[in-house]
């Protein structure tokens, strides 16, 4: 590639797809979208387009995977062969086996694997479209299924990456910035036990840039978040508007 | 000692209900001595009791509860019966023959095959061992006729209504039978299956209404309507 690409930030601090550096992209969140999963999301973060399908508590397949005092939580991330640019292969690739380990480990804490043992729960994230940040935007919507499929939850998950860009320290990256930026740290967290329970890091970021980027990526969590319960909550409101029309009849 | 809601306030998995005082009820949970809720659903006070009526759950078996599943299989000594857990159940040929079951004499898919439904009452069960079914009670056995549906198990309560008066009035004005199984699978047996639709029909109303307030007043409503126009239930 040519090093004449343009500058991801400019002076003012607009970086290419015009957003501030604390700023994040656009989200649209939907709960129980799918009639034949237990519990179901579907979530738009910038042009990151994901579904995600929850199934269970129920026995496990393969029974080997069984475990006789606890619930196991499966999980498996896919990206559609058409979710990128360059066809990608629809068998699962070695990146896609570690979004899915990471993506279960982020969740796991937020449930009580205790309630239910010799059961299983199977998480399916499917990803339609690929933007950059797709492992954030998966957690956020798996933790809105597993709470739609009313799987007992500590707390949602919220996920969001911050990063580096032209040594400007930046909030949900997307795609171009991911790959010519310089660091990228995806951040899932639970707001109300204010527990970090992903945490990782790409490229190379000084000890206060990292600090920095953490914190940022944090209270892009809590914005999420709030969106997030919204969704949640919308599901239950519209009844709940319908009747009360009903009622004025 | 504060609470942080309003009675009938819907809550999402891990916002703060209360402080101090008070105990943890269904769908909550405690940490570092604060309630949250675990599930989406109503919070409730009763007596410095914090509760969540969940909107979303599934059912988990209970001894002595009554439920209505499936046959999937026919095994050597029993069968294994679907009850929508997530545990699949056990029912003991021997349970069912009412006399010693012997291998040679007896087949069993004769008595039970697989897709037969069954109403049943959980014998047993625990966190070691799948449930145990038995029908040897009257009222449980094979369902021959009527209808099927499907609710979310927490809003069998609400269906039955306040010492059963919400299930007793569907029951009368539509002149049909109705079991209520407690993993959210109900049967509607009536003399004709106009009548079977109007019950389901109001069952579903209650079930997607069931956190709003005048409800049974609504469904007295819709079953009389019906009852003046027959002809509209059948579309």
């Amino acid at each position: 590639m040519s090093e004449k690409h343009e500058k991801l930030i400019d002076k003012k601090g607009i970086r290419l797809d015009g957003r501030k550096a604390d700023e994040l992209r656009s989200l649209k969140l939907e709960v129980g979208v799918l009639p034949n999963a237990d519990g179901s999301a579907y979530v738009e973060h910038g042009k990151n387009k994901i579904l995600v399908g929850v199934f269970g508590p129920r026995e496990v397949h393969p029974k080997h995977l069984m475990k006789a005092d606890r619930m196991v939580l499966k999980c498996r991330y896919h990206m559609a062969p058409f979710s990128v640019p360059e066809r990608k292969s629809p068998a699962p690739s070695r990146r896609e086996v570690e979004l899915s380990k990471v993506i279960r480990e982020s969740l796991e804490p937020a449930l009580f694997p205790e309630l239910y043992p010799r059961t299983g729960i199977d998480v399916y994230v499917e990803v339609l479209q690929a933007d950059g940040g797709t492992r954030c935007a998966a957690i956020t919507a798996a933790a809105l299924a597993l709470a739609d499929s009313g799987i007992p939850m500590r707390d949602l998950v919220v996920a969001c990456a911050a990063g580096k860009v032209e040594d400007t320290v930046v909030l949900d990256l997307y795609d171009a910035e991911d790959k010519l930026g310089a660091a990228d740290v995806p951040v899932a967290y639970m707001p109300n036990l204010n527990a970090v329970t992903l945490l990782q890091m790409d490229g190379q970021l000084s000890p206060e840039e990292f600090e920095k980027a953490l914190n940022m990526a944090m209270e892009g969590c809590k914005k999420i978040y709030a969106l997030q319960k919204e969704a949640l909550k919308n599901k239950y409101m519209t009844t709940k508007v319908e009747t009360k029309e009903e009622t004025e009849e | 000692m504060p609470t942080f809601f309003e009675a009938k306030q819907l809550v999402t998995p891990g916002e703060l209900l209360a402080e101090g005082e008070y105990q943890a009820g269904e769908n909550t949970y405690v940490e570092a001595g604060k309630i949250f809720a675990s599930r989406i659903g109503l919070v409730d006070l009763e007596n410095k009791k914090v509760n969540v009526v969940a909107l979303r759950a599934f059912y988990v078996p209970k001894p002595g509860d009554i439920v209505i599943g499936s046959v999937i299989e026919v095994g050597f000594n029993g069968w294994t019966i679907d009850i929508k857990a997530p545990y699949t159940a056990m029912l003991r040929a021997s349970d069912v023959l009412s006399r010693p079951f012997k291998p040679q004499n007896d087949e069993l898919s004769q008595v039970l095959d697989a897709g037969d439904l069954i109403v049943a009452k959980i014998a047993s069960f625990d966190r070691a061992h799948d449930p145990q079914l038995t029908v040897g009670e009257p009222g449980l056995g094979k369902i021959t006729r009527g209808q099927l549906m499907r609710v979310i198990p927490t809003k069998i309560p609400r269906v039955i209504g306040r010492k059963g008066s919400m299930i007793s009035m569907i029951k009368t004005e539509t002149n049909c039978q109705i079991i209520l199984g407690l993993n959210g699978v109900i049967l509607v047996t009536g003399k004709n299956p106009a009548d079977e639709e109007l019950a389901m029909k109001a069952i579903k109303k209650i079930e997607d209404e069931s956190h709003t307030t005048g409800l049974t007043d609504r469904i007295t409503q819709l079953l009389k309507e019906a009852k003046a126009k027959p002809e509209e239930i059948k579309q």
